[in-house]
């Protein structure tokens, strides 16, 4: 634990430090709405956080994004089990995930506005985010398997089953973990990116929309610290699930 | 009695079955020995249904009915040794875990992962693995590898007692001299016996 401590410490000070110089440049006058102080920032958070609003807003926008996050790697991964199954299925499909993974997701957000409700927009961004990331990664890891093993499954007649089961899923694991910790943080930053053009009720988005319109820079920057601190403890989550999983295997 | 019958097997220009015969008696071991690459572990890979002949045929057990032991031992690194074995193991066999265990001398590892086992515990747990799956032939390729010799002697006699024929690929001369047959190899490519 103590040896985490020093980056932080570090980057809060530079933080400090910037907002101190600001606050000089501009002889105290409105450094809050360039670079606000660590202190007003966490102020802004310890108020904001003692209110049933802010609770729910974050469950509303975690509940879509992960909704989202949960639906794109369903999607990845039966796309990544369905291409490495039949080169047919690779040939039609596979262009157009690259097409999703490439296309800027502005476009696609105001797309999915254009054709579904705004409260759908940001579970759908996340999801179409998700998909080429869980995709690319889940069909490198089945490239790579080992044929030796299927060898095995095939003379030791495991059913389709037991092989996914007991020889797929334990050898993908450093690939779903890579793609789960990957598609976390864009689930977040496209699902939030989402909220602020779309502004679904509650949502961060909207509040993190309301802050450039009143430029209260503080909250601002607190709306985006508990955004991070939620795709953070998402992440840290999925990734102790994972070394749960694979504890004692000497892989 | 399995017939192996005008077996021939090339890959590319190399010849590695040259109308290649043999009969396996139903019973007891028989031992495969000859120089590394003269085809022998071609012909337990034909015989599991692996490598497709050119011509000739194998009858008195299908690839459905035969277990091989690869010369690799292709552990899961994720099973212990008992699942190793009831992922192998027909639902009402599953009690036969310590008896299979008793067999390859790896009582009490039953809960060990493969990464805890030496080489030759390894090689044990792969062998219990082939014998747990029913079958009319055991095709062992080097099931004692890296194993002592003392203690290889011990699970041959234990194999000469399956009743299913085993059929086993080995260069060690004590095991050799205590299988039932010995069939001696020349080639490539491997021809008439």
């Amino acid at each position: 634990m103590l040896y985490a401590l020093p980056a932080p410490a570090f980057w809060l000070g530079v933080w400090q430090l910037c907002a101190f110089l600001v606050d000089r440049r501009l002889a105290g006058k409105g450094n809050e709405l360039l670079l606000p102080y660590p202190l007003s920032v966490w102020n802004a958070l310890a108020s904001m956080a003692g209110t049933g609003e802010f609770w729910a807003t974050i469950f509303f926008s975690l509940g879509r994004i992960a909704l989202g996050l949960t639906c794109g790697i369903v999607i990845g991964a039966a796309l990544a089990a369905l291409t490495c199954a039949s080169p047919w299925a690779d040939r039609l499909l596979s262009p157009a995930i690259r097409v999703v993974r490439a296309a800027p997701v502005a476009s696609f957000i105001l797309l999915v506005l254009l054709w579904t409700g705004r409260n759908h927009v940001p579970a759908v961004i996340s999801a179409t985010m998700v998909v080429p990331v869980v995709w690319d990664n889940l069909s490198r890891g089945i490239q790579a398997m080992d044929r030796k093993l299927l060898e095995l499954a095939q003379c030791y007649r495991f059913s389709r089953w037991k092989t996914v089961t007991l020889l797929y899923l334990p050898a993908l694991r450093p690939y779903i973990l890579t793609a789960l910790t990957t598609a976390t943080g864009l689930a977040w930053k496209s699902g939030v990116a989402a909220e602020v053009l779309c502004l679904p009720e509650p949502s961060l988005g909207q509040r993190i929309y309301y802050t450039k319109y009143y430029l209260d820079i503080p909250e601002l920057f607190a709306w985006t610290a508990a955004t991070v601190a939620l795709s953070m403890v998402l992440e840290r989550l999925l990734r102790a699930c994972l070394a749960r999983w694979g504890r004692g295997w000497g892989t | 009695m399995i017939f192996c019958k005008d077996l021939t097997v090339s890959f590319g220009d190399r010849a590695v079955l040259d109308r290649f015969s043999l009969q396996i008696p139903d019973t007891g071991v028989t031992a495969l020995s000859g120089p590394s690459g003269c085809g022998k572990t071609t012909l337990l890979r034909v015989l599991a249904g692996l490598e497709r002949p050119q011509s000739g045929a194998v009858e008195g057990a299908t690839p459905r009915e035969t277990a091989i032991l690869f010369q690799d031992d292709r552990l899961l690194p994720w099973r212990t040794a008992g699942q190793h074995l009831t992922d192998v193991l027909p639902g009402e066999q599953r009690g036969r875990v310590p008896e299979l265990l008793a067999l390859a001398e790896l009582e009490g590892e039953e809960n060990t992962r493969p990464a805890a086992l030496s080489g030759g515990m390894g090689r044990r747990l792969a062998l219990a693995r082939c014998l747990a799956l029913p079958a009319r032939l055991y095709l062992l390729d080097e099931p004692f590898a890296g194993v002592d010799l003392a203690r290889a002697l011990r699970i041959l006699e234990r194999l000469r007692a399956l009743p299913a024929p085993v059929l086993l690929v080995s260069h060690e001369p004590a095991v050799l001299d205590h299988a039932d047959r010995v069939v001696e190899l020349d080639g490539p490519p491997l021809k008439h016996i």
